[in-house]
């Protein structure tokens, strides 16, 4: 850019000031055209959470009638209607429980299998990681038929184990963890652990996974939001209410309360609230975790 | 030393023992359980019963399935095009130096992509609703309309909204990936451009452009993938009018978990399995044709 400028006012030198003004006033028009554009789809992009939360807080029979465009007073009333009903601080409870069991799960195990790929050599690792490469262009949907019957086999359906250990197995997980164990691990690091006479899994705990932690973050935050917006699986495999996580909540909040729209915009903003909160603390490094997935890729 | 390293090999194999034991039980077992069954009769209750291809022969006659084929690329087309040129314009304006606020612009644009498709669809239903919701309101206030539109009572009009939901929760997450291309063509030749004295349009269309189509290419494959499998958010939008908005997998969850006829929903499954091969082998050969020509 600067370059650029810097050609053309050399090139302009010689005429006299108008032009150079006339390309001024372009210029800053330009720029503020392409100001708008990004504020306005900025603005595209905020206002449906605005509208959310300020419609939350009016009466049904307000929010069927106007336009709503400042908050109201009934947020309350909307909120006590929708926990009558809806046990949904129950549902924000089981949605961490089995998010933070699956990520805990699967970083582990993404870490261990990522870290066996990258630094041991034994007969058939390659094919072991094509398979493991392969099964990442499976449609999530394939086998959930079988899954859905197996499980019922299993005696597990209306229980949190489906939808748990399957964390276990995350080949994209496994997949960054050896970009990473390649990368960032020396091997010399793993023969003084040995030389000290610690055990392989002990070099694994104390010399290996500190030295993941980085990559363990950025590859937590995308298994937490994957895992916390997760519904096909929950939906076929929990029956309880008591049972189901936030999204499957909010879903049989818009089939029971057809009406009330009061109670469903709160609904909504509690499922939205704790997102929002999450990303405004970790926007840079979920931003640059998927640029620097974008790079891989 | 030598001797002991060796004999740690086995230890490799080990780590990645958990990883194939839970992806044997939970992953392929059902798929391949799935299969059996779609050569099955059953509801869930009684015993299976074999009816060797009827299930397959059936859906070949489906008019409902066959609709939702359609309905998904319709929705996918729609989405996809104007998302990627949006995606691709703002990723161009925000590699440029002189724009300020870039982290707050990129993590704007990218915060949709993180909240959860369902209440996404249900906050979306509700502000498309014709009667109350706020769409018509805003568009009657500035004095767009008269009349409500009644939204989800057209075809067309349904699966654009629907294809409205999925571009704006989508469009962030590729401009951030054309960002990332963007900023690994190398500056050496913006620079020579410069010196040569090509303008910034030239620039964008001689040089980022073509440099960028691998990238976009790769984009374009892999939201065939996801864009085939469209449900969480179209299933709180509802089906549509003359079920114009019915997804493939939105028919496979009715099918199998509304319905019961579970073994049907193993071949559907199996069904679009298949419809999601055959585009991305398309792709696939579209791409490397392309690779060839250049």
């Amino acid at each position: 850019m600067k370059a650029n400028n810097s050609i053309v006012e050399t090139g302009l030198a010689g005429n006299n000031g108008k032009t150079k003004k006339t390309i001024n006033v372009k210029k800053s028009l330009a720029k503020f055209a392409v100001y708008f554009f990004l504020i306005l789809v900025a603005f595209t992009c905020l206002l449906p959470f605005y509208s959310m939360m300020v419609t939350s807080s009016h009466a049904n029979s307000d929010i069927a009638r106007k336009l709503l465009l400042v908050p109201g007073r009934e947020f309350v009333e909307n909120y006590k209607r929708l926990i009558d009903t809806v046990p949904i601080w129950r549902g924000f409870a089981n949605t961490i429980f089995i998010t933070v069991s699956s990520t805990v799960l699967s970083l582990y195990f993404s870490a261990l299998a990522g870290y066996g790929f990258s630094k041991y050599n034994y007969k058939g690792k390659n094919i072991l990681f094509m398979a493991v490469l392969g099964t990442m262009m499976i449609p999530g949907q394939l086998g959930i038929i079988g899954f859905f019957k197996l499980m019922d086999t299993f005696n597990m359906l209306n229980t949190y184990w489906p939808i748990i250990l399957p964390s276990i197995s995350n080949a994209f997980g496994i997949f960054f963890m050896k970009q990473m164990c390649d990368s960032s691990i020396p091997t010399e690091i793993l023969e003084s652990g040995r030389i000290d006479g610690c055990g392989e899994l002990k070099i694994f705990h104390r010399l290996v996974l500190p030295l993941l932690m980085p990559s363990l973050a950025t590859l937590g935050i995308f298994s937490f939001i994957g895992k916390w917006n997760d519904f096909l699986t929950p939906m076929i495999i929990l029956f309880d209410n008591e049972l189901q996580p936030l999204p499957v909540m909010i879903a049989m909040v818009k089939s029971q309360f057809s009406t009330d729209f009061g109670a469903m915009y709160v609904g909504i903003v509690i499922s939205v609230i704790p997102i929002l909160i999450f990303f405004s603390i970790v926007s840079k490094k979920i931003i640059s975790g998927v640029t620097a997935g974008a790079l891989k890729g | 030393m030598r001797k002991s390293s060796i004999n740690k090999s086995q230890f490799g194999f080990y780590f990645v023992v958990p990883y194939f034991i839970t992806f044997l039980i939970f992953g392929l077992t059902p798929i391949i359980y799935s299969l059996y069954l779609s050569f099955m009769k059953w509801d869930g209750f009684s015993d299976p019963v074999f009816v060797g291809l009827a299930n397959y022969t059936r859906l070949l006659q489906d008019t409902f399935f066959l609709k939702s084929i359609g309905n998904t690329l319709i929705i996918w087309v729609l989405s996809i095009v104007p998302q990627l040129i949006l995606a691709l314009i703002l990723a161009m304006i925000l590699n440029e130096k002189f724009i300020r606020g870039k982290h707050f612009f990129r993590a704007v644009f990218y915060f949709p992509n993180i909240v959860t498709p369902v209440t996404l669809g249900v906050l979306f239903s509700l502000m498309f609703d014709w009667q109350t919701g706020s769409v018509n309101k805003l568009l009657m206030g500035i004095g767009l309309i008269d009349d409500p539109v009644n939204w989800f009572n057209s075809p067309w009009l349904a699966r654009l909204i629907v294809a409205g939901v999925i571009m704006w929760q989508y469009f962030g997450f590729n401009m951030l990936v054309f960002i990332a291309g963007l900023q690994s063509i190398p500056h050496e030749l913006y620079e020579a451009a410069e010196v040569d004295g090509a303008s910034r349009w030239d620039i964008a269309i001689k040089i980022t452009l073509p440099l960028l189509k691998p990238v976009l290419l790769f984009t374009f494959i892999t939201s065939i993938i996801g864009g085939l499998q469209l449900f969480d958010a179209p299933l709180m939008l509802g089906n549509g009018p003359d079920n114009s908005t019915l997804t493939m997998v939105m028919y496979l969850y009715q099918t199998a978990f509304k319905n019961f006829d579970y073994s049907y929903g193993a071949a559907i499954a199996y069904a679009i399995f298949v419809i999601i091969l055959i585009f991305s082998l398309i792709s696939i050969k579209f791409s490397k044709m392309n690779k060839v020509e250049q």
